[in-house]
């Protein structure tokens, strides 16, 4: 920055002046939110997120149904994703051969680059119908349970779910193996050198990176809570919020892509906005503590790995 | 080494529960193409690519509306997007740490986490509301939108790995620094970058929520970029969710479409990639 040559100042004031419409960017994201959601929040206040009655054509809105349905599916999915993208990132990192490595990872990887239509295709055409199979199979004590009730339609709380924990498993394994990537030789070395079996020194890497991993579930769960097309194709789109996995629910992201085209009056137009607001939010602030979890492990571990590669250089991967 | 069985059978079980991970994620993936192929491939003939959607009920026709709709309102964001994101790129790395470096960083980082169908509704405020009117113009914004943080984090990462020599070169040659990013260090980096942007390209190409109101949707021809316009996903999206055996033929033949332009695209870059690794390795 030194540099005083008057190209290089036009240079700096050229690049920088992009730079400065990305961050402007942002920041107008939310402020046009939030300016757009004030008839709703000035309405409603907090009213908004503790009621349940989601009525246009009377002007009664409570969103208590759309975060519900969004945090229920997101934790389930995380329950049913994390354990695979762990395993996945395990096998990718410490066990696979070398040759498959590639492969593998690459396969993974194409999970998240499918489009969010295909997969709420598929859920619909393939997923749902299964869905209803499996809770048509149920025995009648356990179709009794709070847990299982529900009409026998297909669209569900379940199928959401585990749509989601599929577009979530590469995310998550993704940065859970680079996590345990960055966990240094030493570690498992020093693990094998006390007699611990492969598992064992596999249980020593990933609580040296325990950090890291949490960041890694974090990501997931911020893809899981902004997902919007593959939910909304199998959720069912009912404004109820319950327990149940066979009940058909709705999410945030959903309510905003089914009803905002057709919005007509501007209460609820505002009152969608406020939805997405707290999306917004919530999606910022998972985010940045994703980040700063991934960050705090990669930050203070490397240098401590990197100064000692000399005895097991070959074959470690870098 | 003195390990009792059982350890070593947890192990073992273990290793095995990691093998069944992979498998896990890798069902789906297959069970995903094999439907997508299985039901789209009958319906992808001439008539799909060339003809625009039929009156319900009546059968044939095709998404060719959809298909260029898709084209223009990707062409839109790109445009808005590329320079966007790589001067920005450029910005972060040559500035060398200044607070709004690090603030674009972190706003790069922020919009790439930001819920597509958030970007819709911002796209929506912004664009729609002023001109009264759904517009390809809108739906390329939001598209642009949800481009430029990948498009700056690939410029930033890949500008990153050019080596400092080069650009050391470069000024000690007495190049200003502008002259050395553009004729020296851009140029190494230039096929990892347009990697980057294809497969950015791919990813909008496949996103539908950001349409749904901004450039909203049209069963006719259109390039008038003032007014809605198709695009394939939201036509897929439209399809599958109607109750006319045809439309979801149509629509399984569309998520063909879709993931097959992402396949090729993600082999591309895979390819492209491992001749970058090696260059950098042979230097």
């Amino acid at each position: 920055m030194a540099n005083s040559q008057s190209g290089d100042r036009s240079f700096f004031f050229t690049t920088g002046f992009f730079a400065a419409a990305l961050v402007v960017i942002v920041a107008a994201i939310a402020y046009t939110l939030a300016e757009h959601s004030v008839e709703s929040i000035s309405k409603f206040g907090l009213k908004f997120w503790e009621t349940s009655t989601w009525d246009p054509v009377m002007g009664e809105f409570g969103a208590f149904p759309f975060i519900w349905g969004t945090l229920y599916s997101s934790i389930l999915a995380l329950v049913i994703a994390t354990p695979v993208a762990l395993g996945i990132a395990i096998f990718l990192s410490e066990l696979c051969p070398d040759w498959l490595r590639t492969p593998l990872t690459f396969l993974t990887e194409l999970l998240a680059a499918i489009p969010s239509i295909v997969y709420g295709l598929w859920g619909i055409f393939v997923l749902v119908p299964l869905v209803r199979d499996i809770q048509m199979a149920m025995p009648e004590w356990m179709a009794a349970l709070p847990m299982f009730s529900g009409p026998p339609v297909g669209v569900s709380m379940l199928a959401a779910s585990l749509v989601l924990a599929i577009m979530v498993i590469p995310f998550t394994s993704s940065v859970a193996r680079e996590v345990l990537r960055a966990v240094p030789a030493s570690q498992r070395e020093g693990a094998y050198a006390l007699g611990s079996t492969r598992w064992e020194a596999t249980l020593a890497a990933l609580y040296y990176a325990r950090t890291g991993i949490m960041g890694a579930v974090m990501l997931g769960f911020g893809r899981a809570i902004g997902e919007t097309m593959a939910v909304t194709m199998v959720i069912g789109n009912r404004a109820v919020a319950s327990w149940s996995l066979f009940e058909p629910q709705y999410t945030m992201a959903a309510v905003i892509a089914n009803e905002f085209a057709e919005a007509a009056d501007d209460l609820h137009l505002s009152a969608l906005l406020e939805v997405g607001l707290v999306l917004f939010i919530i999606t910022f602030l998972i985010n940045l503590a994703s980040r700063l979890l991934i960050w705090q492990m990669t930050r203070q571990r490397r240098p401590r790995a990197t100064p000692t590669p000399a005895p097991s250089a070959p074959g470690v991967p870098a | 080494m003195n390990r009792d069985p059982r350890r070593r059978a947890l192990s073992f079980l273990m290793t095995g529960l990691c093998v069944f991970a992979v498998f896990a994620a890798l069902v789906p993936v297959a069970l995903i193409f094999f439907f997508v192929v299985k039901q789209g491939i009958g319906s992808l003939d001439w008539n799909f690519f060339t003809k625009m959607p039929m009156p319900p009920g009546e059968t044939g026709g095709g998404m060719g509306n959809a298909i260029i709709g898709t084209i223009i309102i990707c062409s839109l964001g790109a445009l808005f997007a590329i320079p966007i994101g790589v001067l920005s790129g450029i910005y972060i790395v040559e500035s060398g740490g200044t607070k709004l470096g690090a603030a674009a960083r972190f706003a790069a980082d922020t919009l790439n986490g930001v819920p597509s169908i958030v970007i819709g509704l911002f796209a929506y405020a912004v664009v729609v509301l002023p001109f009264k009117q759904f517009s390809a113009l809108a739906g390329g914004f939001a598209l642009g939108v949800m481009m430029i943080p990948l498009v700056a984090r690939t410029t930033e990462e890949l500008l990153r790995l050019v080596p400092t020599s080069l650009r050391e070169g470069a000024l000690a040659l007495g190049a200003t620094r502008a002259r050395a990013v553009f004729t020296v260090v851009l140029p190494a980096a230039l096929p990892g970058i347009i990697t980057g942007i294809v497969l950015a390209l791919a990813r909008i190409a496949g996103e539908t929520a950001p349409l749904l109101f901004t450039s909203f949707n049209n069963r006719f021809w259109s390039t008038e970029l003032t007014e809605p316009m198709g695009a394939l996903t939201v036509q897929v999206y439209s399809y599958a969710k109607a109750a006319h055996e045809d439309w979801h033929r149509q629509a399984w033949a569309g998520a063909l479409v879709l993931v097959t332009l992402v396949l090729i695209c993600s082999l591309l870059a895979r390819l492209a990639t491992r001749r970058l690794e090696r260059m950098h390795v042979g230097r």
